[in-house]
């Protein structure tokens, strides 16, 4: 056949994964008491039903084409099934249902540095990491000065890898992986490796392979380098596909959804919502400023924190927020300035966060209302949302810009003296 | 990229499937290095390092002599008792640690499982394999007490190669088998040491097969490791050679134990990734 019939190099199929919940019990008695109680169970009739919930469906029937030399970054949330789907095209697992085609030989990036041993060297590492990822002896000694240069490590490569910094192993590792001799690229999350500038190596790499013709699937949680490094891009969503298309569009789309847990807005109904003695929390979103629920925000752009609330009795209070990034650091955690003093009401209290301050990334807010003893009620976890990165001051750089803050500064210049 | 036009298509399997040959012989580098990974790290590890090779099988040579030599007074076919017992405990030591190492290989390599392909059946055939470094070594004390005890060893010594191919055919089929259930079981770890044990027992190890009365000696043969003692002794030893019988139906059951235990673990690999 020729590549003109066959206009893809990985074609998946109505892929669909099931995964039992419950059943591989990993002890045999426990095992052999599931049977009886699912004997029971088919012969009651219920069996159906309780079959039914003791299953996960990571994927339900996924289905998508990639041409040969596209480089497709695969987002969604936690939980999504982007992983399985990556293990599946990676071989690792097999699927429920469906098919995947794919032309020529895969490589897989979803863990760097799988099967190094701390007590073997560096070198003997990249040898046994090579095989591990299905190179072959002479392929790895083809490129091994390549990947110890790419890595950095020279002075090292004898010592053994339990004496290495985490940074050097990382390096190392990825370094390996990057010089696979694959048609087809899958690559999960290697962003998070190394420093800045190994970051913008292994963006360069992976973006160089595409150039070489080669496929890569790419998965990130980092939008700003799906962005830059894939023209399309497909949003999976509890196991479906919610879009496939040019990045930008698809984006759009997942910045607009909300997420199971924290969503960008949260309600609670009178029944559940949190309460002590004074307040009664109703509501907290972000959004646009000029209140677009809708409207991504990207870090130039001011967006508001809304909280609606009852107070139940009159008195003085005040509203906090705590702003935490993705790594789990607090960004800040304000009150509103002067303390609320009113009679029982329905009250909504907003503030805007001003542009160009924070860096792009996903961040979660913590809603607090204090009482006038200082008493807190806390929504921990409120809501969550994802501030994307702009096009601004890239300079060739497409990892996640390092730092909690990227506000926009007034530089000055000015030159003291002639040169020489 | 000469592979560039294969189209490879992954789809659910379902029920018994073939070996894959091809896919095992395609990654061999990576046996070689699994293999060599493990030695390397052990010896680094160890003190003793390859010495632990010999300790094993004389250390059991020492209590075997003891007890079924000395005190038991247990025939040895005319040869000397701890020259008898050496011989059947070395490639003895091979098998039990062939199949203790392949049960445990795959948990024992959980990470690569669950983040790498490669044919999964790498890790319990290099979990065999390791074992021959092992072997030759303690191979070369057996030839020093052959000697020390005037044995000279002619021509049939060549039937060992044969003899412990089929020993590695065997602890293949046992622990490709066992070592799948253990990734859904983990009881099977528990019971292999005593398999192991009970099964040393009934191997003409600790006493010769013309012990046996002659209507157990089929029974003796369905054990594949009857066959290879007995031939090993033979071979290196002399006396009379073990019946053809014997042989055939130790030869059939080691392949049986390895088709059984081949068959249960492709059966069972598609779920390593999932339930490992």
């Amino acid at each position: 056949m020729t590549t003109a019939a066959r206009p893809w190099a990985i074609k998946v199929e109505g892929l669909t994964k099931r995964y039992r919940l419950g059943v591989f019990d990993s002890n045999l008695r426990q095992s052999i008491a599931g049977m009886g109680k699912s004997l029971v169970r088919s012969l009651t009739g219920s069996g159906k039903a309780a079959s039914a919930a003791s299953e996960f469906w990571a994927l339900r029937g996924v289905s998508f084409e990639i041409p040969r030399g596209e480089i497709v970054g695969l987002i969604g949330h936690n939980g999504a099934g982007k992983s399985t789907l990556l293990k599946i095209l990676a071989r690792i697992t097999e699927p429920s249902e469906g098919t995947v085609q794919f032309v020529g030989k895969v490589g897989s990036l979803l863990e760097v540095g799988t099967g190094f041993h701390p007590e073997l060297s560096g070198r003997d590492n990249v040898f046994l990491n090579g095989a591990i990822l299905g190179m072959s002896h002479a392929e790895v000694a083809r490129h091994f000065d390549r990947i110890v240069e790419f890595a950095g490590v020279e002075q090292f490569i004898d010592t053994p890898v339990k004496r290495y910094s985490s940074g050097m192993y990382m390096r190392l590792a990825f370094a390996v992986a990057a010089h696979l001799e694959s048609d087809i690229l899958l690559v999960d999350e290697v962003l998070a490796v190394g420093d800045g500038e190994f970051q913008k190596k292994c963006l360069q790499r992976i973006s160089e392979m595409a150039r070489d013709g080669r496929t890569v699937v790419f998965v990130s949680h980092n939008l700003a380098a799906v962005q830059a490094l894939c023209p399309r891009a497909i949003l999976l969503d509890k196991g479906l596909v919610l879009a496939d298309g040019p990045t930008r569009d698809v984006l759009q789309t997942y910045l607009h959804r909300g997420r199971d847990g924290p969503m960008s807005r949260c309600e609670w109904g009178p029944a559940e919502a949190p309460a002590n003695g004074v307040f009664r929390l109703r509501a907290a979103r972000v959004e646009s400023a000029e209140g677009d629920p809708l409207a991504p925000v990207d870090i130039t752009k001011p967006f508001r924190i809304t909280i609606e609330y009852e107070r139940l009795k009159s008195g003085a209070g005040s509203v906090a927020i705590r702003l935490i990034d993705e790594t789990g650091v607090l960004v800040f955690d304000l009150s509103n300035s002067t303390p609320d003093t009113g009679p029982a009401g329905f009250y909504r209290e907003s503030c805007v966060v001003p542009g160009d301050l924070l860096n792009s990334g996903e961040y979660r807010v913590s809603v607090g209302l204090f009482d006038e003893n200082e008493h807190m009620l806390e929504a921990q976890d409120a809501v969550a949302f994802d501030l994307m990165d702009s096009d601004r001051d890239r300079r060739g750089w497409y990892g996640k810009w390092e730092g909690v803050l990227r506000p926009t500064l007034a530089w000055t210049r000015e030159r003291l003296a002639d040169g020489a | 990229m000469s592979r560039a036009e294969q189209v490879t298509v992954i789809r659910p399997s379902r029920g018994w499937r073939s070996l894959q040959i091809g896919e095992l012989l395609r990654h061999r580098d990576l046996m070689k290095f699994l293999i060599w990974r493990d030695m390397k790290v052990r010896y680094q590890q160890t003190l003793l390092g390859g010495l632990w090779a010999i300790i094993q099988p004389l250390g059991t040579t020492a209590a075997f002599t003891l007890v079924f030599g000395s005190l038991a007074k247990v025939p040895s076919d005319g040869i000397p008792y701890p020259l008898f017992s050496f011989t059947g405990l070395v490639i003895w030591t091979f098998f039990s640690q062939a199949v203790i190492g392949a049960v445990g290989s795959l948990i024992g390599s959980t990470q690569l499982v669950e983040k790498v392909y490669f044919p999964r059946l790498i890790l319990p055939i290099s979990a065999v394999l390791r074992g021959l470094p092992d072997l030759a070594i303690a191979f070369v004390c057996l030839i020093a007490a052959m000697i020390y005890y005037g044995v000279v060893p002619d021509w049939r010594m060549l039937w060992i190669v044969p003899l412990t191919l089929l020993a590695a055919i065997a602890a293949t089929g046992v622990g490709c088998g066992l070592g799948a259930i253990n990734v859904r079981f983990r009881d099977v770890r528990q019971g292999v040491p005593l398999l192991i044990q009970l099964w040393l027992f009934v191997t003409p190890v600790a006493y010769p097969a013309s012990l046996a009365p002659h209507s157990w000696r089929p029974l003796l043969g369905l054990n594949p490791m009857s066959g290879v003692v007995e031939g090993y002794r033979w071979a290196l030893l002399g006396g009379a050679p073990p019946s053809v019988m014997l042989m055939a139906l130790s030869t059939a059951s080691a392949l049986v134990f390895l088709l059984v235990g081949l068959a249960v673990f492709r059966r069972m690999e598609s779920s390593f990734a999932d339930i490992i």
